[in-house]
């Protein structure tokens, strides 16, 4: 049975694209046929994080206008197996996206993929309504950061009054918590809110905790999603995230700042 | 107290309140408020604004001594408002019970027992 995940926040910027490329590429690497989809219209950005903006030809809302047929309009990744990514239309009109057009083809992706992948747009306007309403499963994206947490509890909100399953009365879409940008040094100098505190407000179980890593840039400088890179952090963070997604049972790292030696501590301290 | 705290901090011997802590205090008050919010209509931010601009035709109000409630039950939903009306308010006003449908049931609470105090102090 085809899952759909929806990859949303709420605030911009805090890493919906990223995780949205960067999850989809892993559930691909562990064997999952899967498509990610851009529903951010007007400002198309997947293509970018996913390396293949030249491969572009036909999109999304080419699809639900009988423009193109999906699978002209569904680029195969060149790197992993199984990857698949749907780019969205660079139009400035805001209707293009409709409920109606959406299900169609969340429906007949859903008979060819494990997983679809829906990367919301930032707001909480039509474009991350349509990307959420389909949902069975969501990814709430947070930086520990006030703005952030507040707009995450706002999408939890909308999760649980405005999509599919709620306005069916069904089970409830299942909420993960995936916590990024984390910078364990400045959690433990007080200095940024820490993963318990930011699961004590918005009691929604924790997915992963991606640190602050210079990957993640680097990964968007060259298209590569950063699971790619097995050596950083961010990419083993959003590896374990994926793996815990499918039931495996990983213990949480990256929440400790490395151990500093009594001397650097009180150096630090005077410095 | 707080001088004998910040003499501990600039002796190093304390830690100065974290702006971590502040940030997850602040967190907590407006997350709380959200989530009260959460299960009300689209429409109750314009019925408060339209109560309110009706009382104020008749009383002296102020827009935060204004609360307005909603809570949704299976067969009945009740919207409560409590209006705190300030010392020496027109009296004319009398906000009682507005509307009684099977629906909704619409009450108004005045702080009545503070406007007979003031009646009977007049």
């Amino acid at each position: 049975m085809a899952k759909v995940i929806v990859v949303t926040s709420g605030k911009g910027g805090v890493g919906k694209t990223t995780t949205s490329a960067a999850f989809a590429m892993g559930l691909a690497m562990k064997g999952h046929k899967t498509v990610v989809v851009d529903f951010d219209v007007g400002l198309r950005n997947l293509d970018l994080i996913m390396g293949c903006e030249r491969r572009v030809v036909f999109d999304f809302i080419n699809v639900i206008n009988g423009e193109a047929k999906l699978h002209q309009a569904l680029i195969k990744d060149k790197r992993i197996e199984n990857l698949y990514i749907l780019p969205t239309s660079q139009t400035r009109d805001k209707d293009a996206l409709t409920k109606e057009g959406v299900e169609i083809i969340i429906n007949e992706l859903k008979k060819d993929f494990d997983f679809i992948v829906c990367d919301s747009p930032a707001g909480i306007e039509s474009g991350a309504l349509m990307a959420l309403y389909w949902a069975d499963e969501a990814v709430i994206v947070t930086n520990p950061e006030v703005s952030s947490v507040r707009d995450s509890d706002r999408i939890l909100g909308i999760l649980a009054s405005k999509s599919y399953r709620a306005e069916q009365g069904m089970s409830a879409v299942k909420e993960h918590l995936l916590l990024t940008r984390y910078d364990p040094t400045r959690v433990e100098k007080g200095e940024m809110l820490k993963v318990d505190d930011v699961l004590e407000i918005l009691s929604v179980p924790l997915l992963g905790v991606i640190p602050e890593s210079p990957a993640v840039l680097q990964a968007s400088n060259v298209g590569a999603p950063v699971v790619l890179n097995e050596k950083s952090a961010a990419g083993q963070a959003y590896m374990d995230a994926v793996k815990r997604f499918l039931g495996e049972r990983i213990p949480q790292r990256f929440i400790e700042a490395e151990k500093r030696g009594f001397f650097d501590k009180l150096l630090r301290r005077s410095a | 107290m707080s001088m004998f705290n910040n003499f501990l901090v600039a002796l190093g011997l304390k830690e100065q309140p974290s702006t971590a802590a502040s940030a997850k205090e602040r967190l907590q008050v407006v997350v709380s408020h959200q989530r009260r919010h959460r299960h009300s209509p689209d429409y109750l931010p314009m019925l408060e604004k339209d109560i309110l601009a009706v009382i104020a035709k008749y009383v002296e109000i102020e827009e935060d001594k204004v609360d307005i409630k909603f809570q949704r039950g299976d067969s009945i939903s009740t919207l409560e408002v409590n209006v705190e009306l300030p010392a020496g308010a027109s009296m004319r006003a009398k906000v009682r019970k507005i509307a009684e449908t099977s629906e909704d049931v619409i009450k108004a609470k005045t702080a009545e027992k503070k406007m007979k105090s003031e009646l009977f102090d007049a």
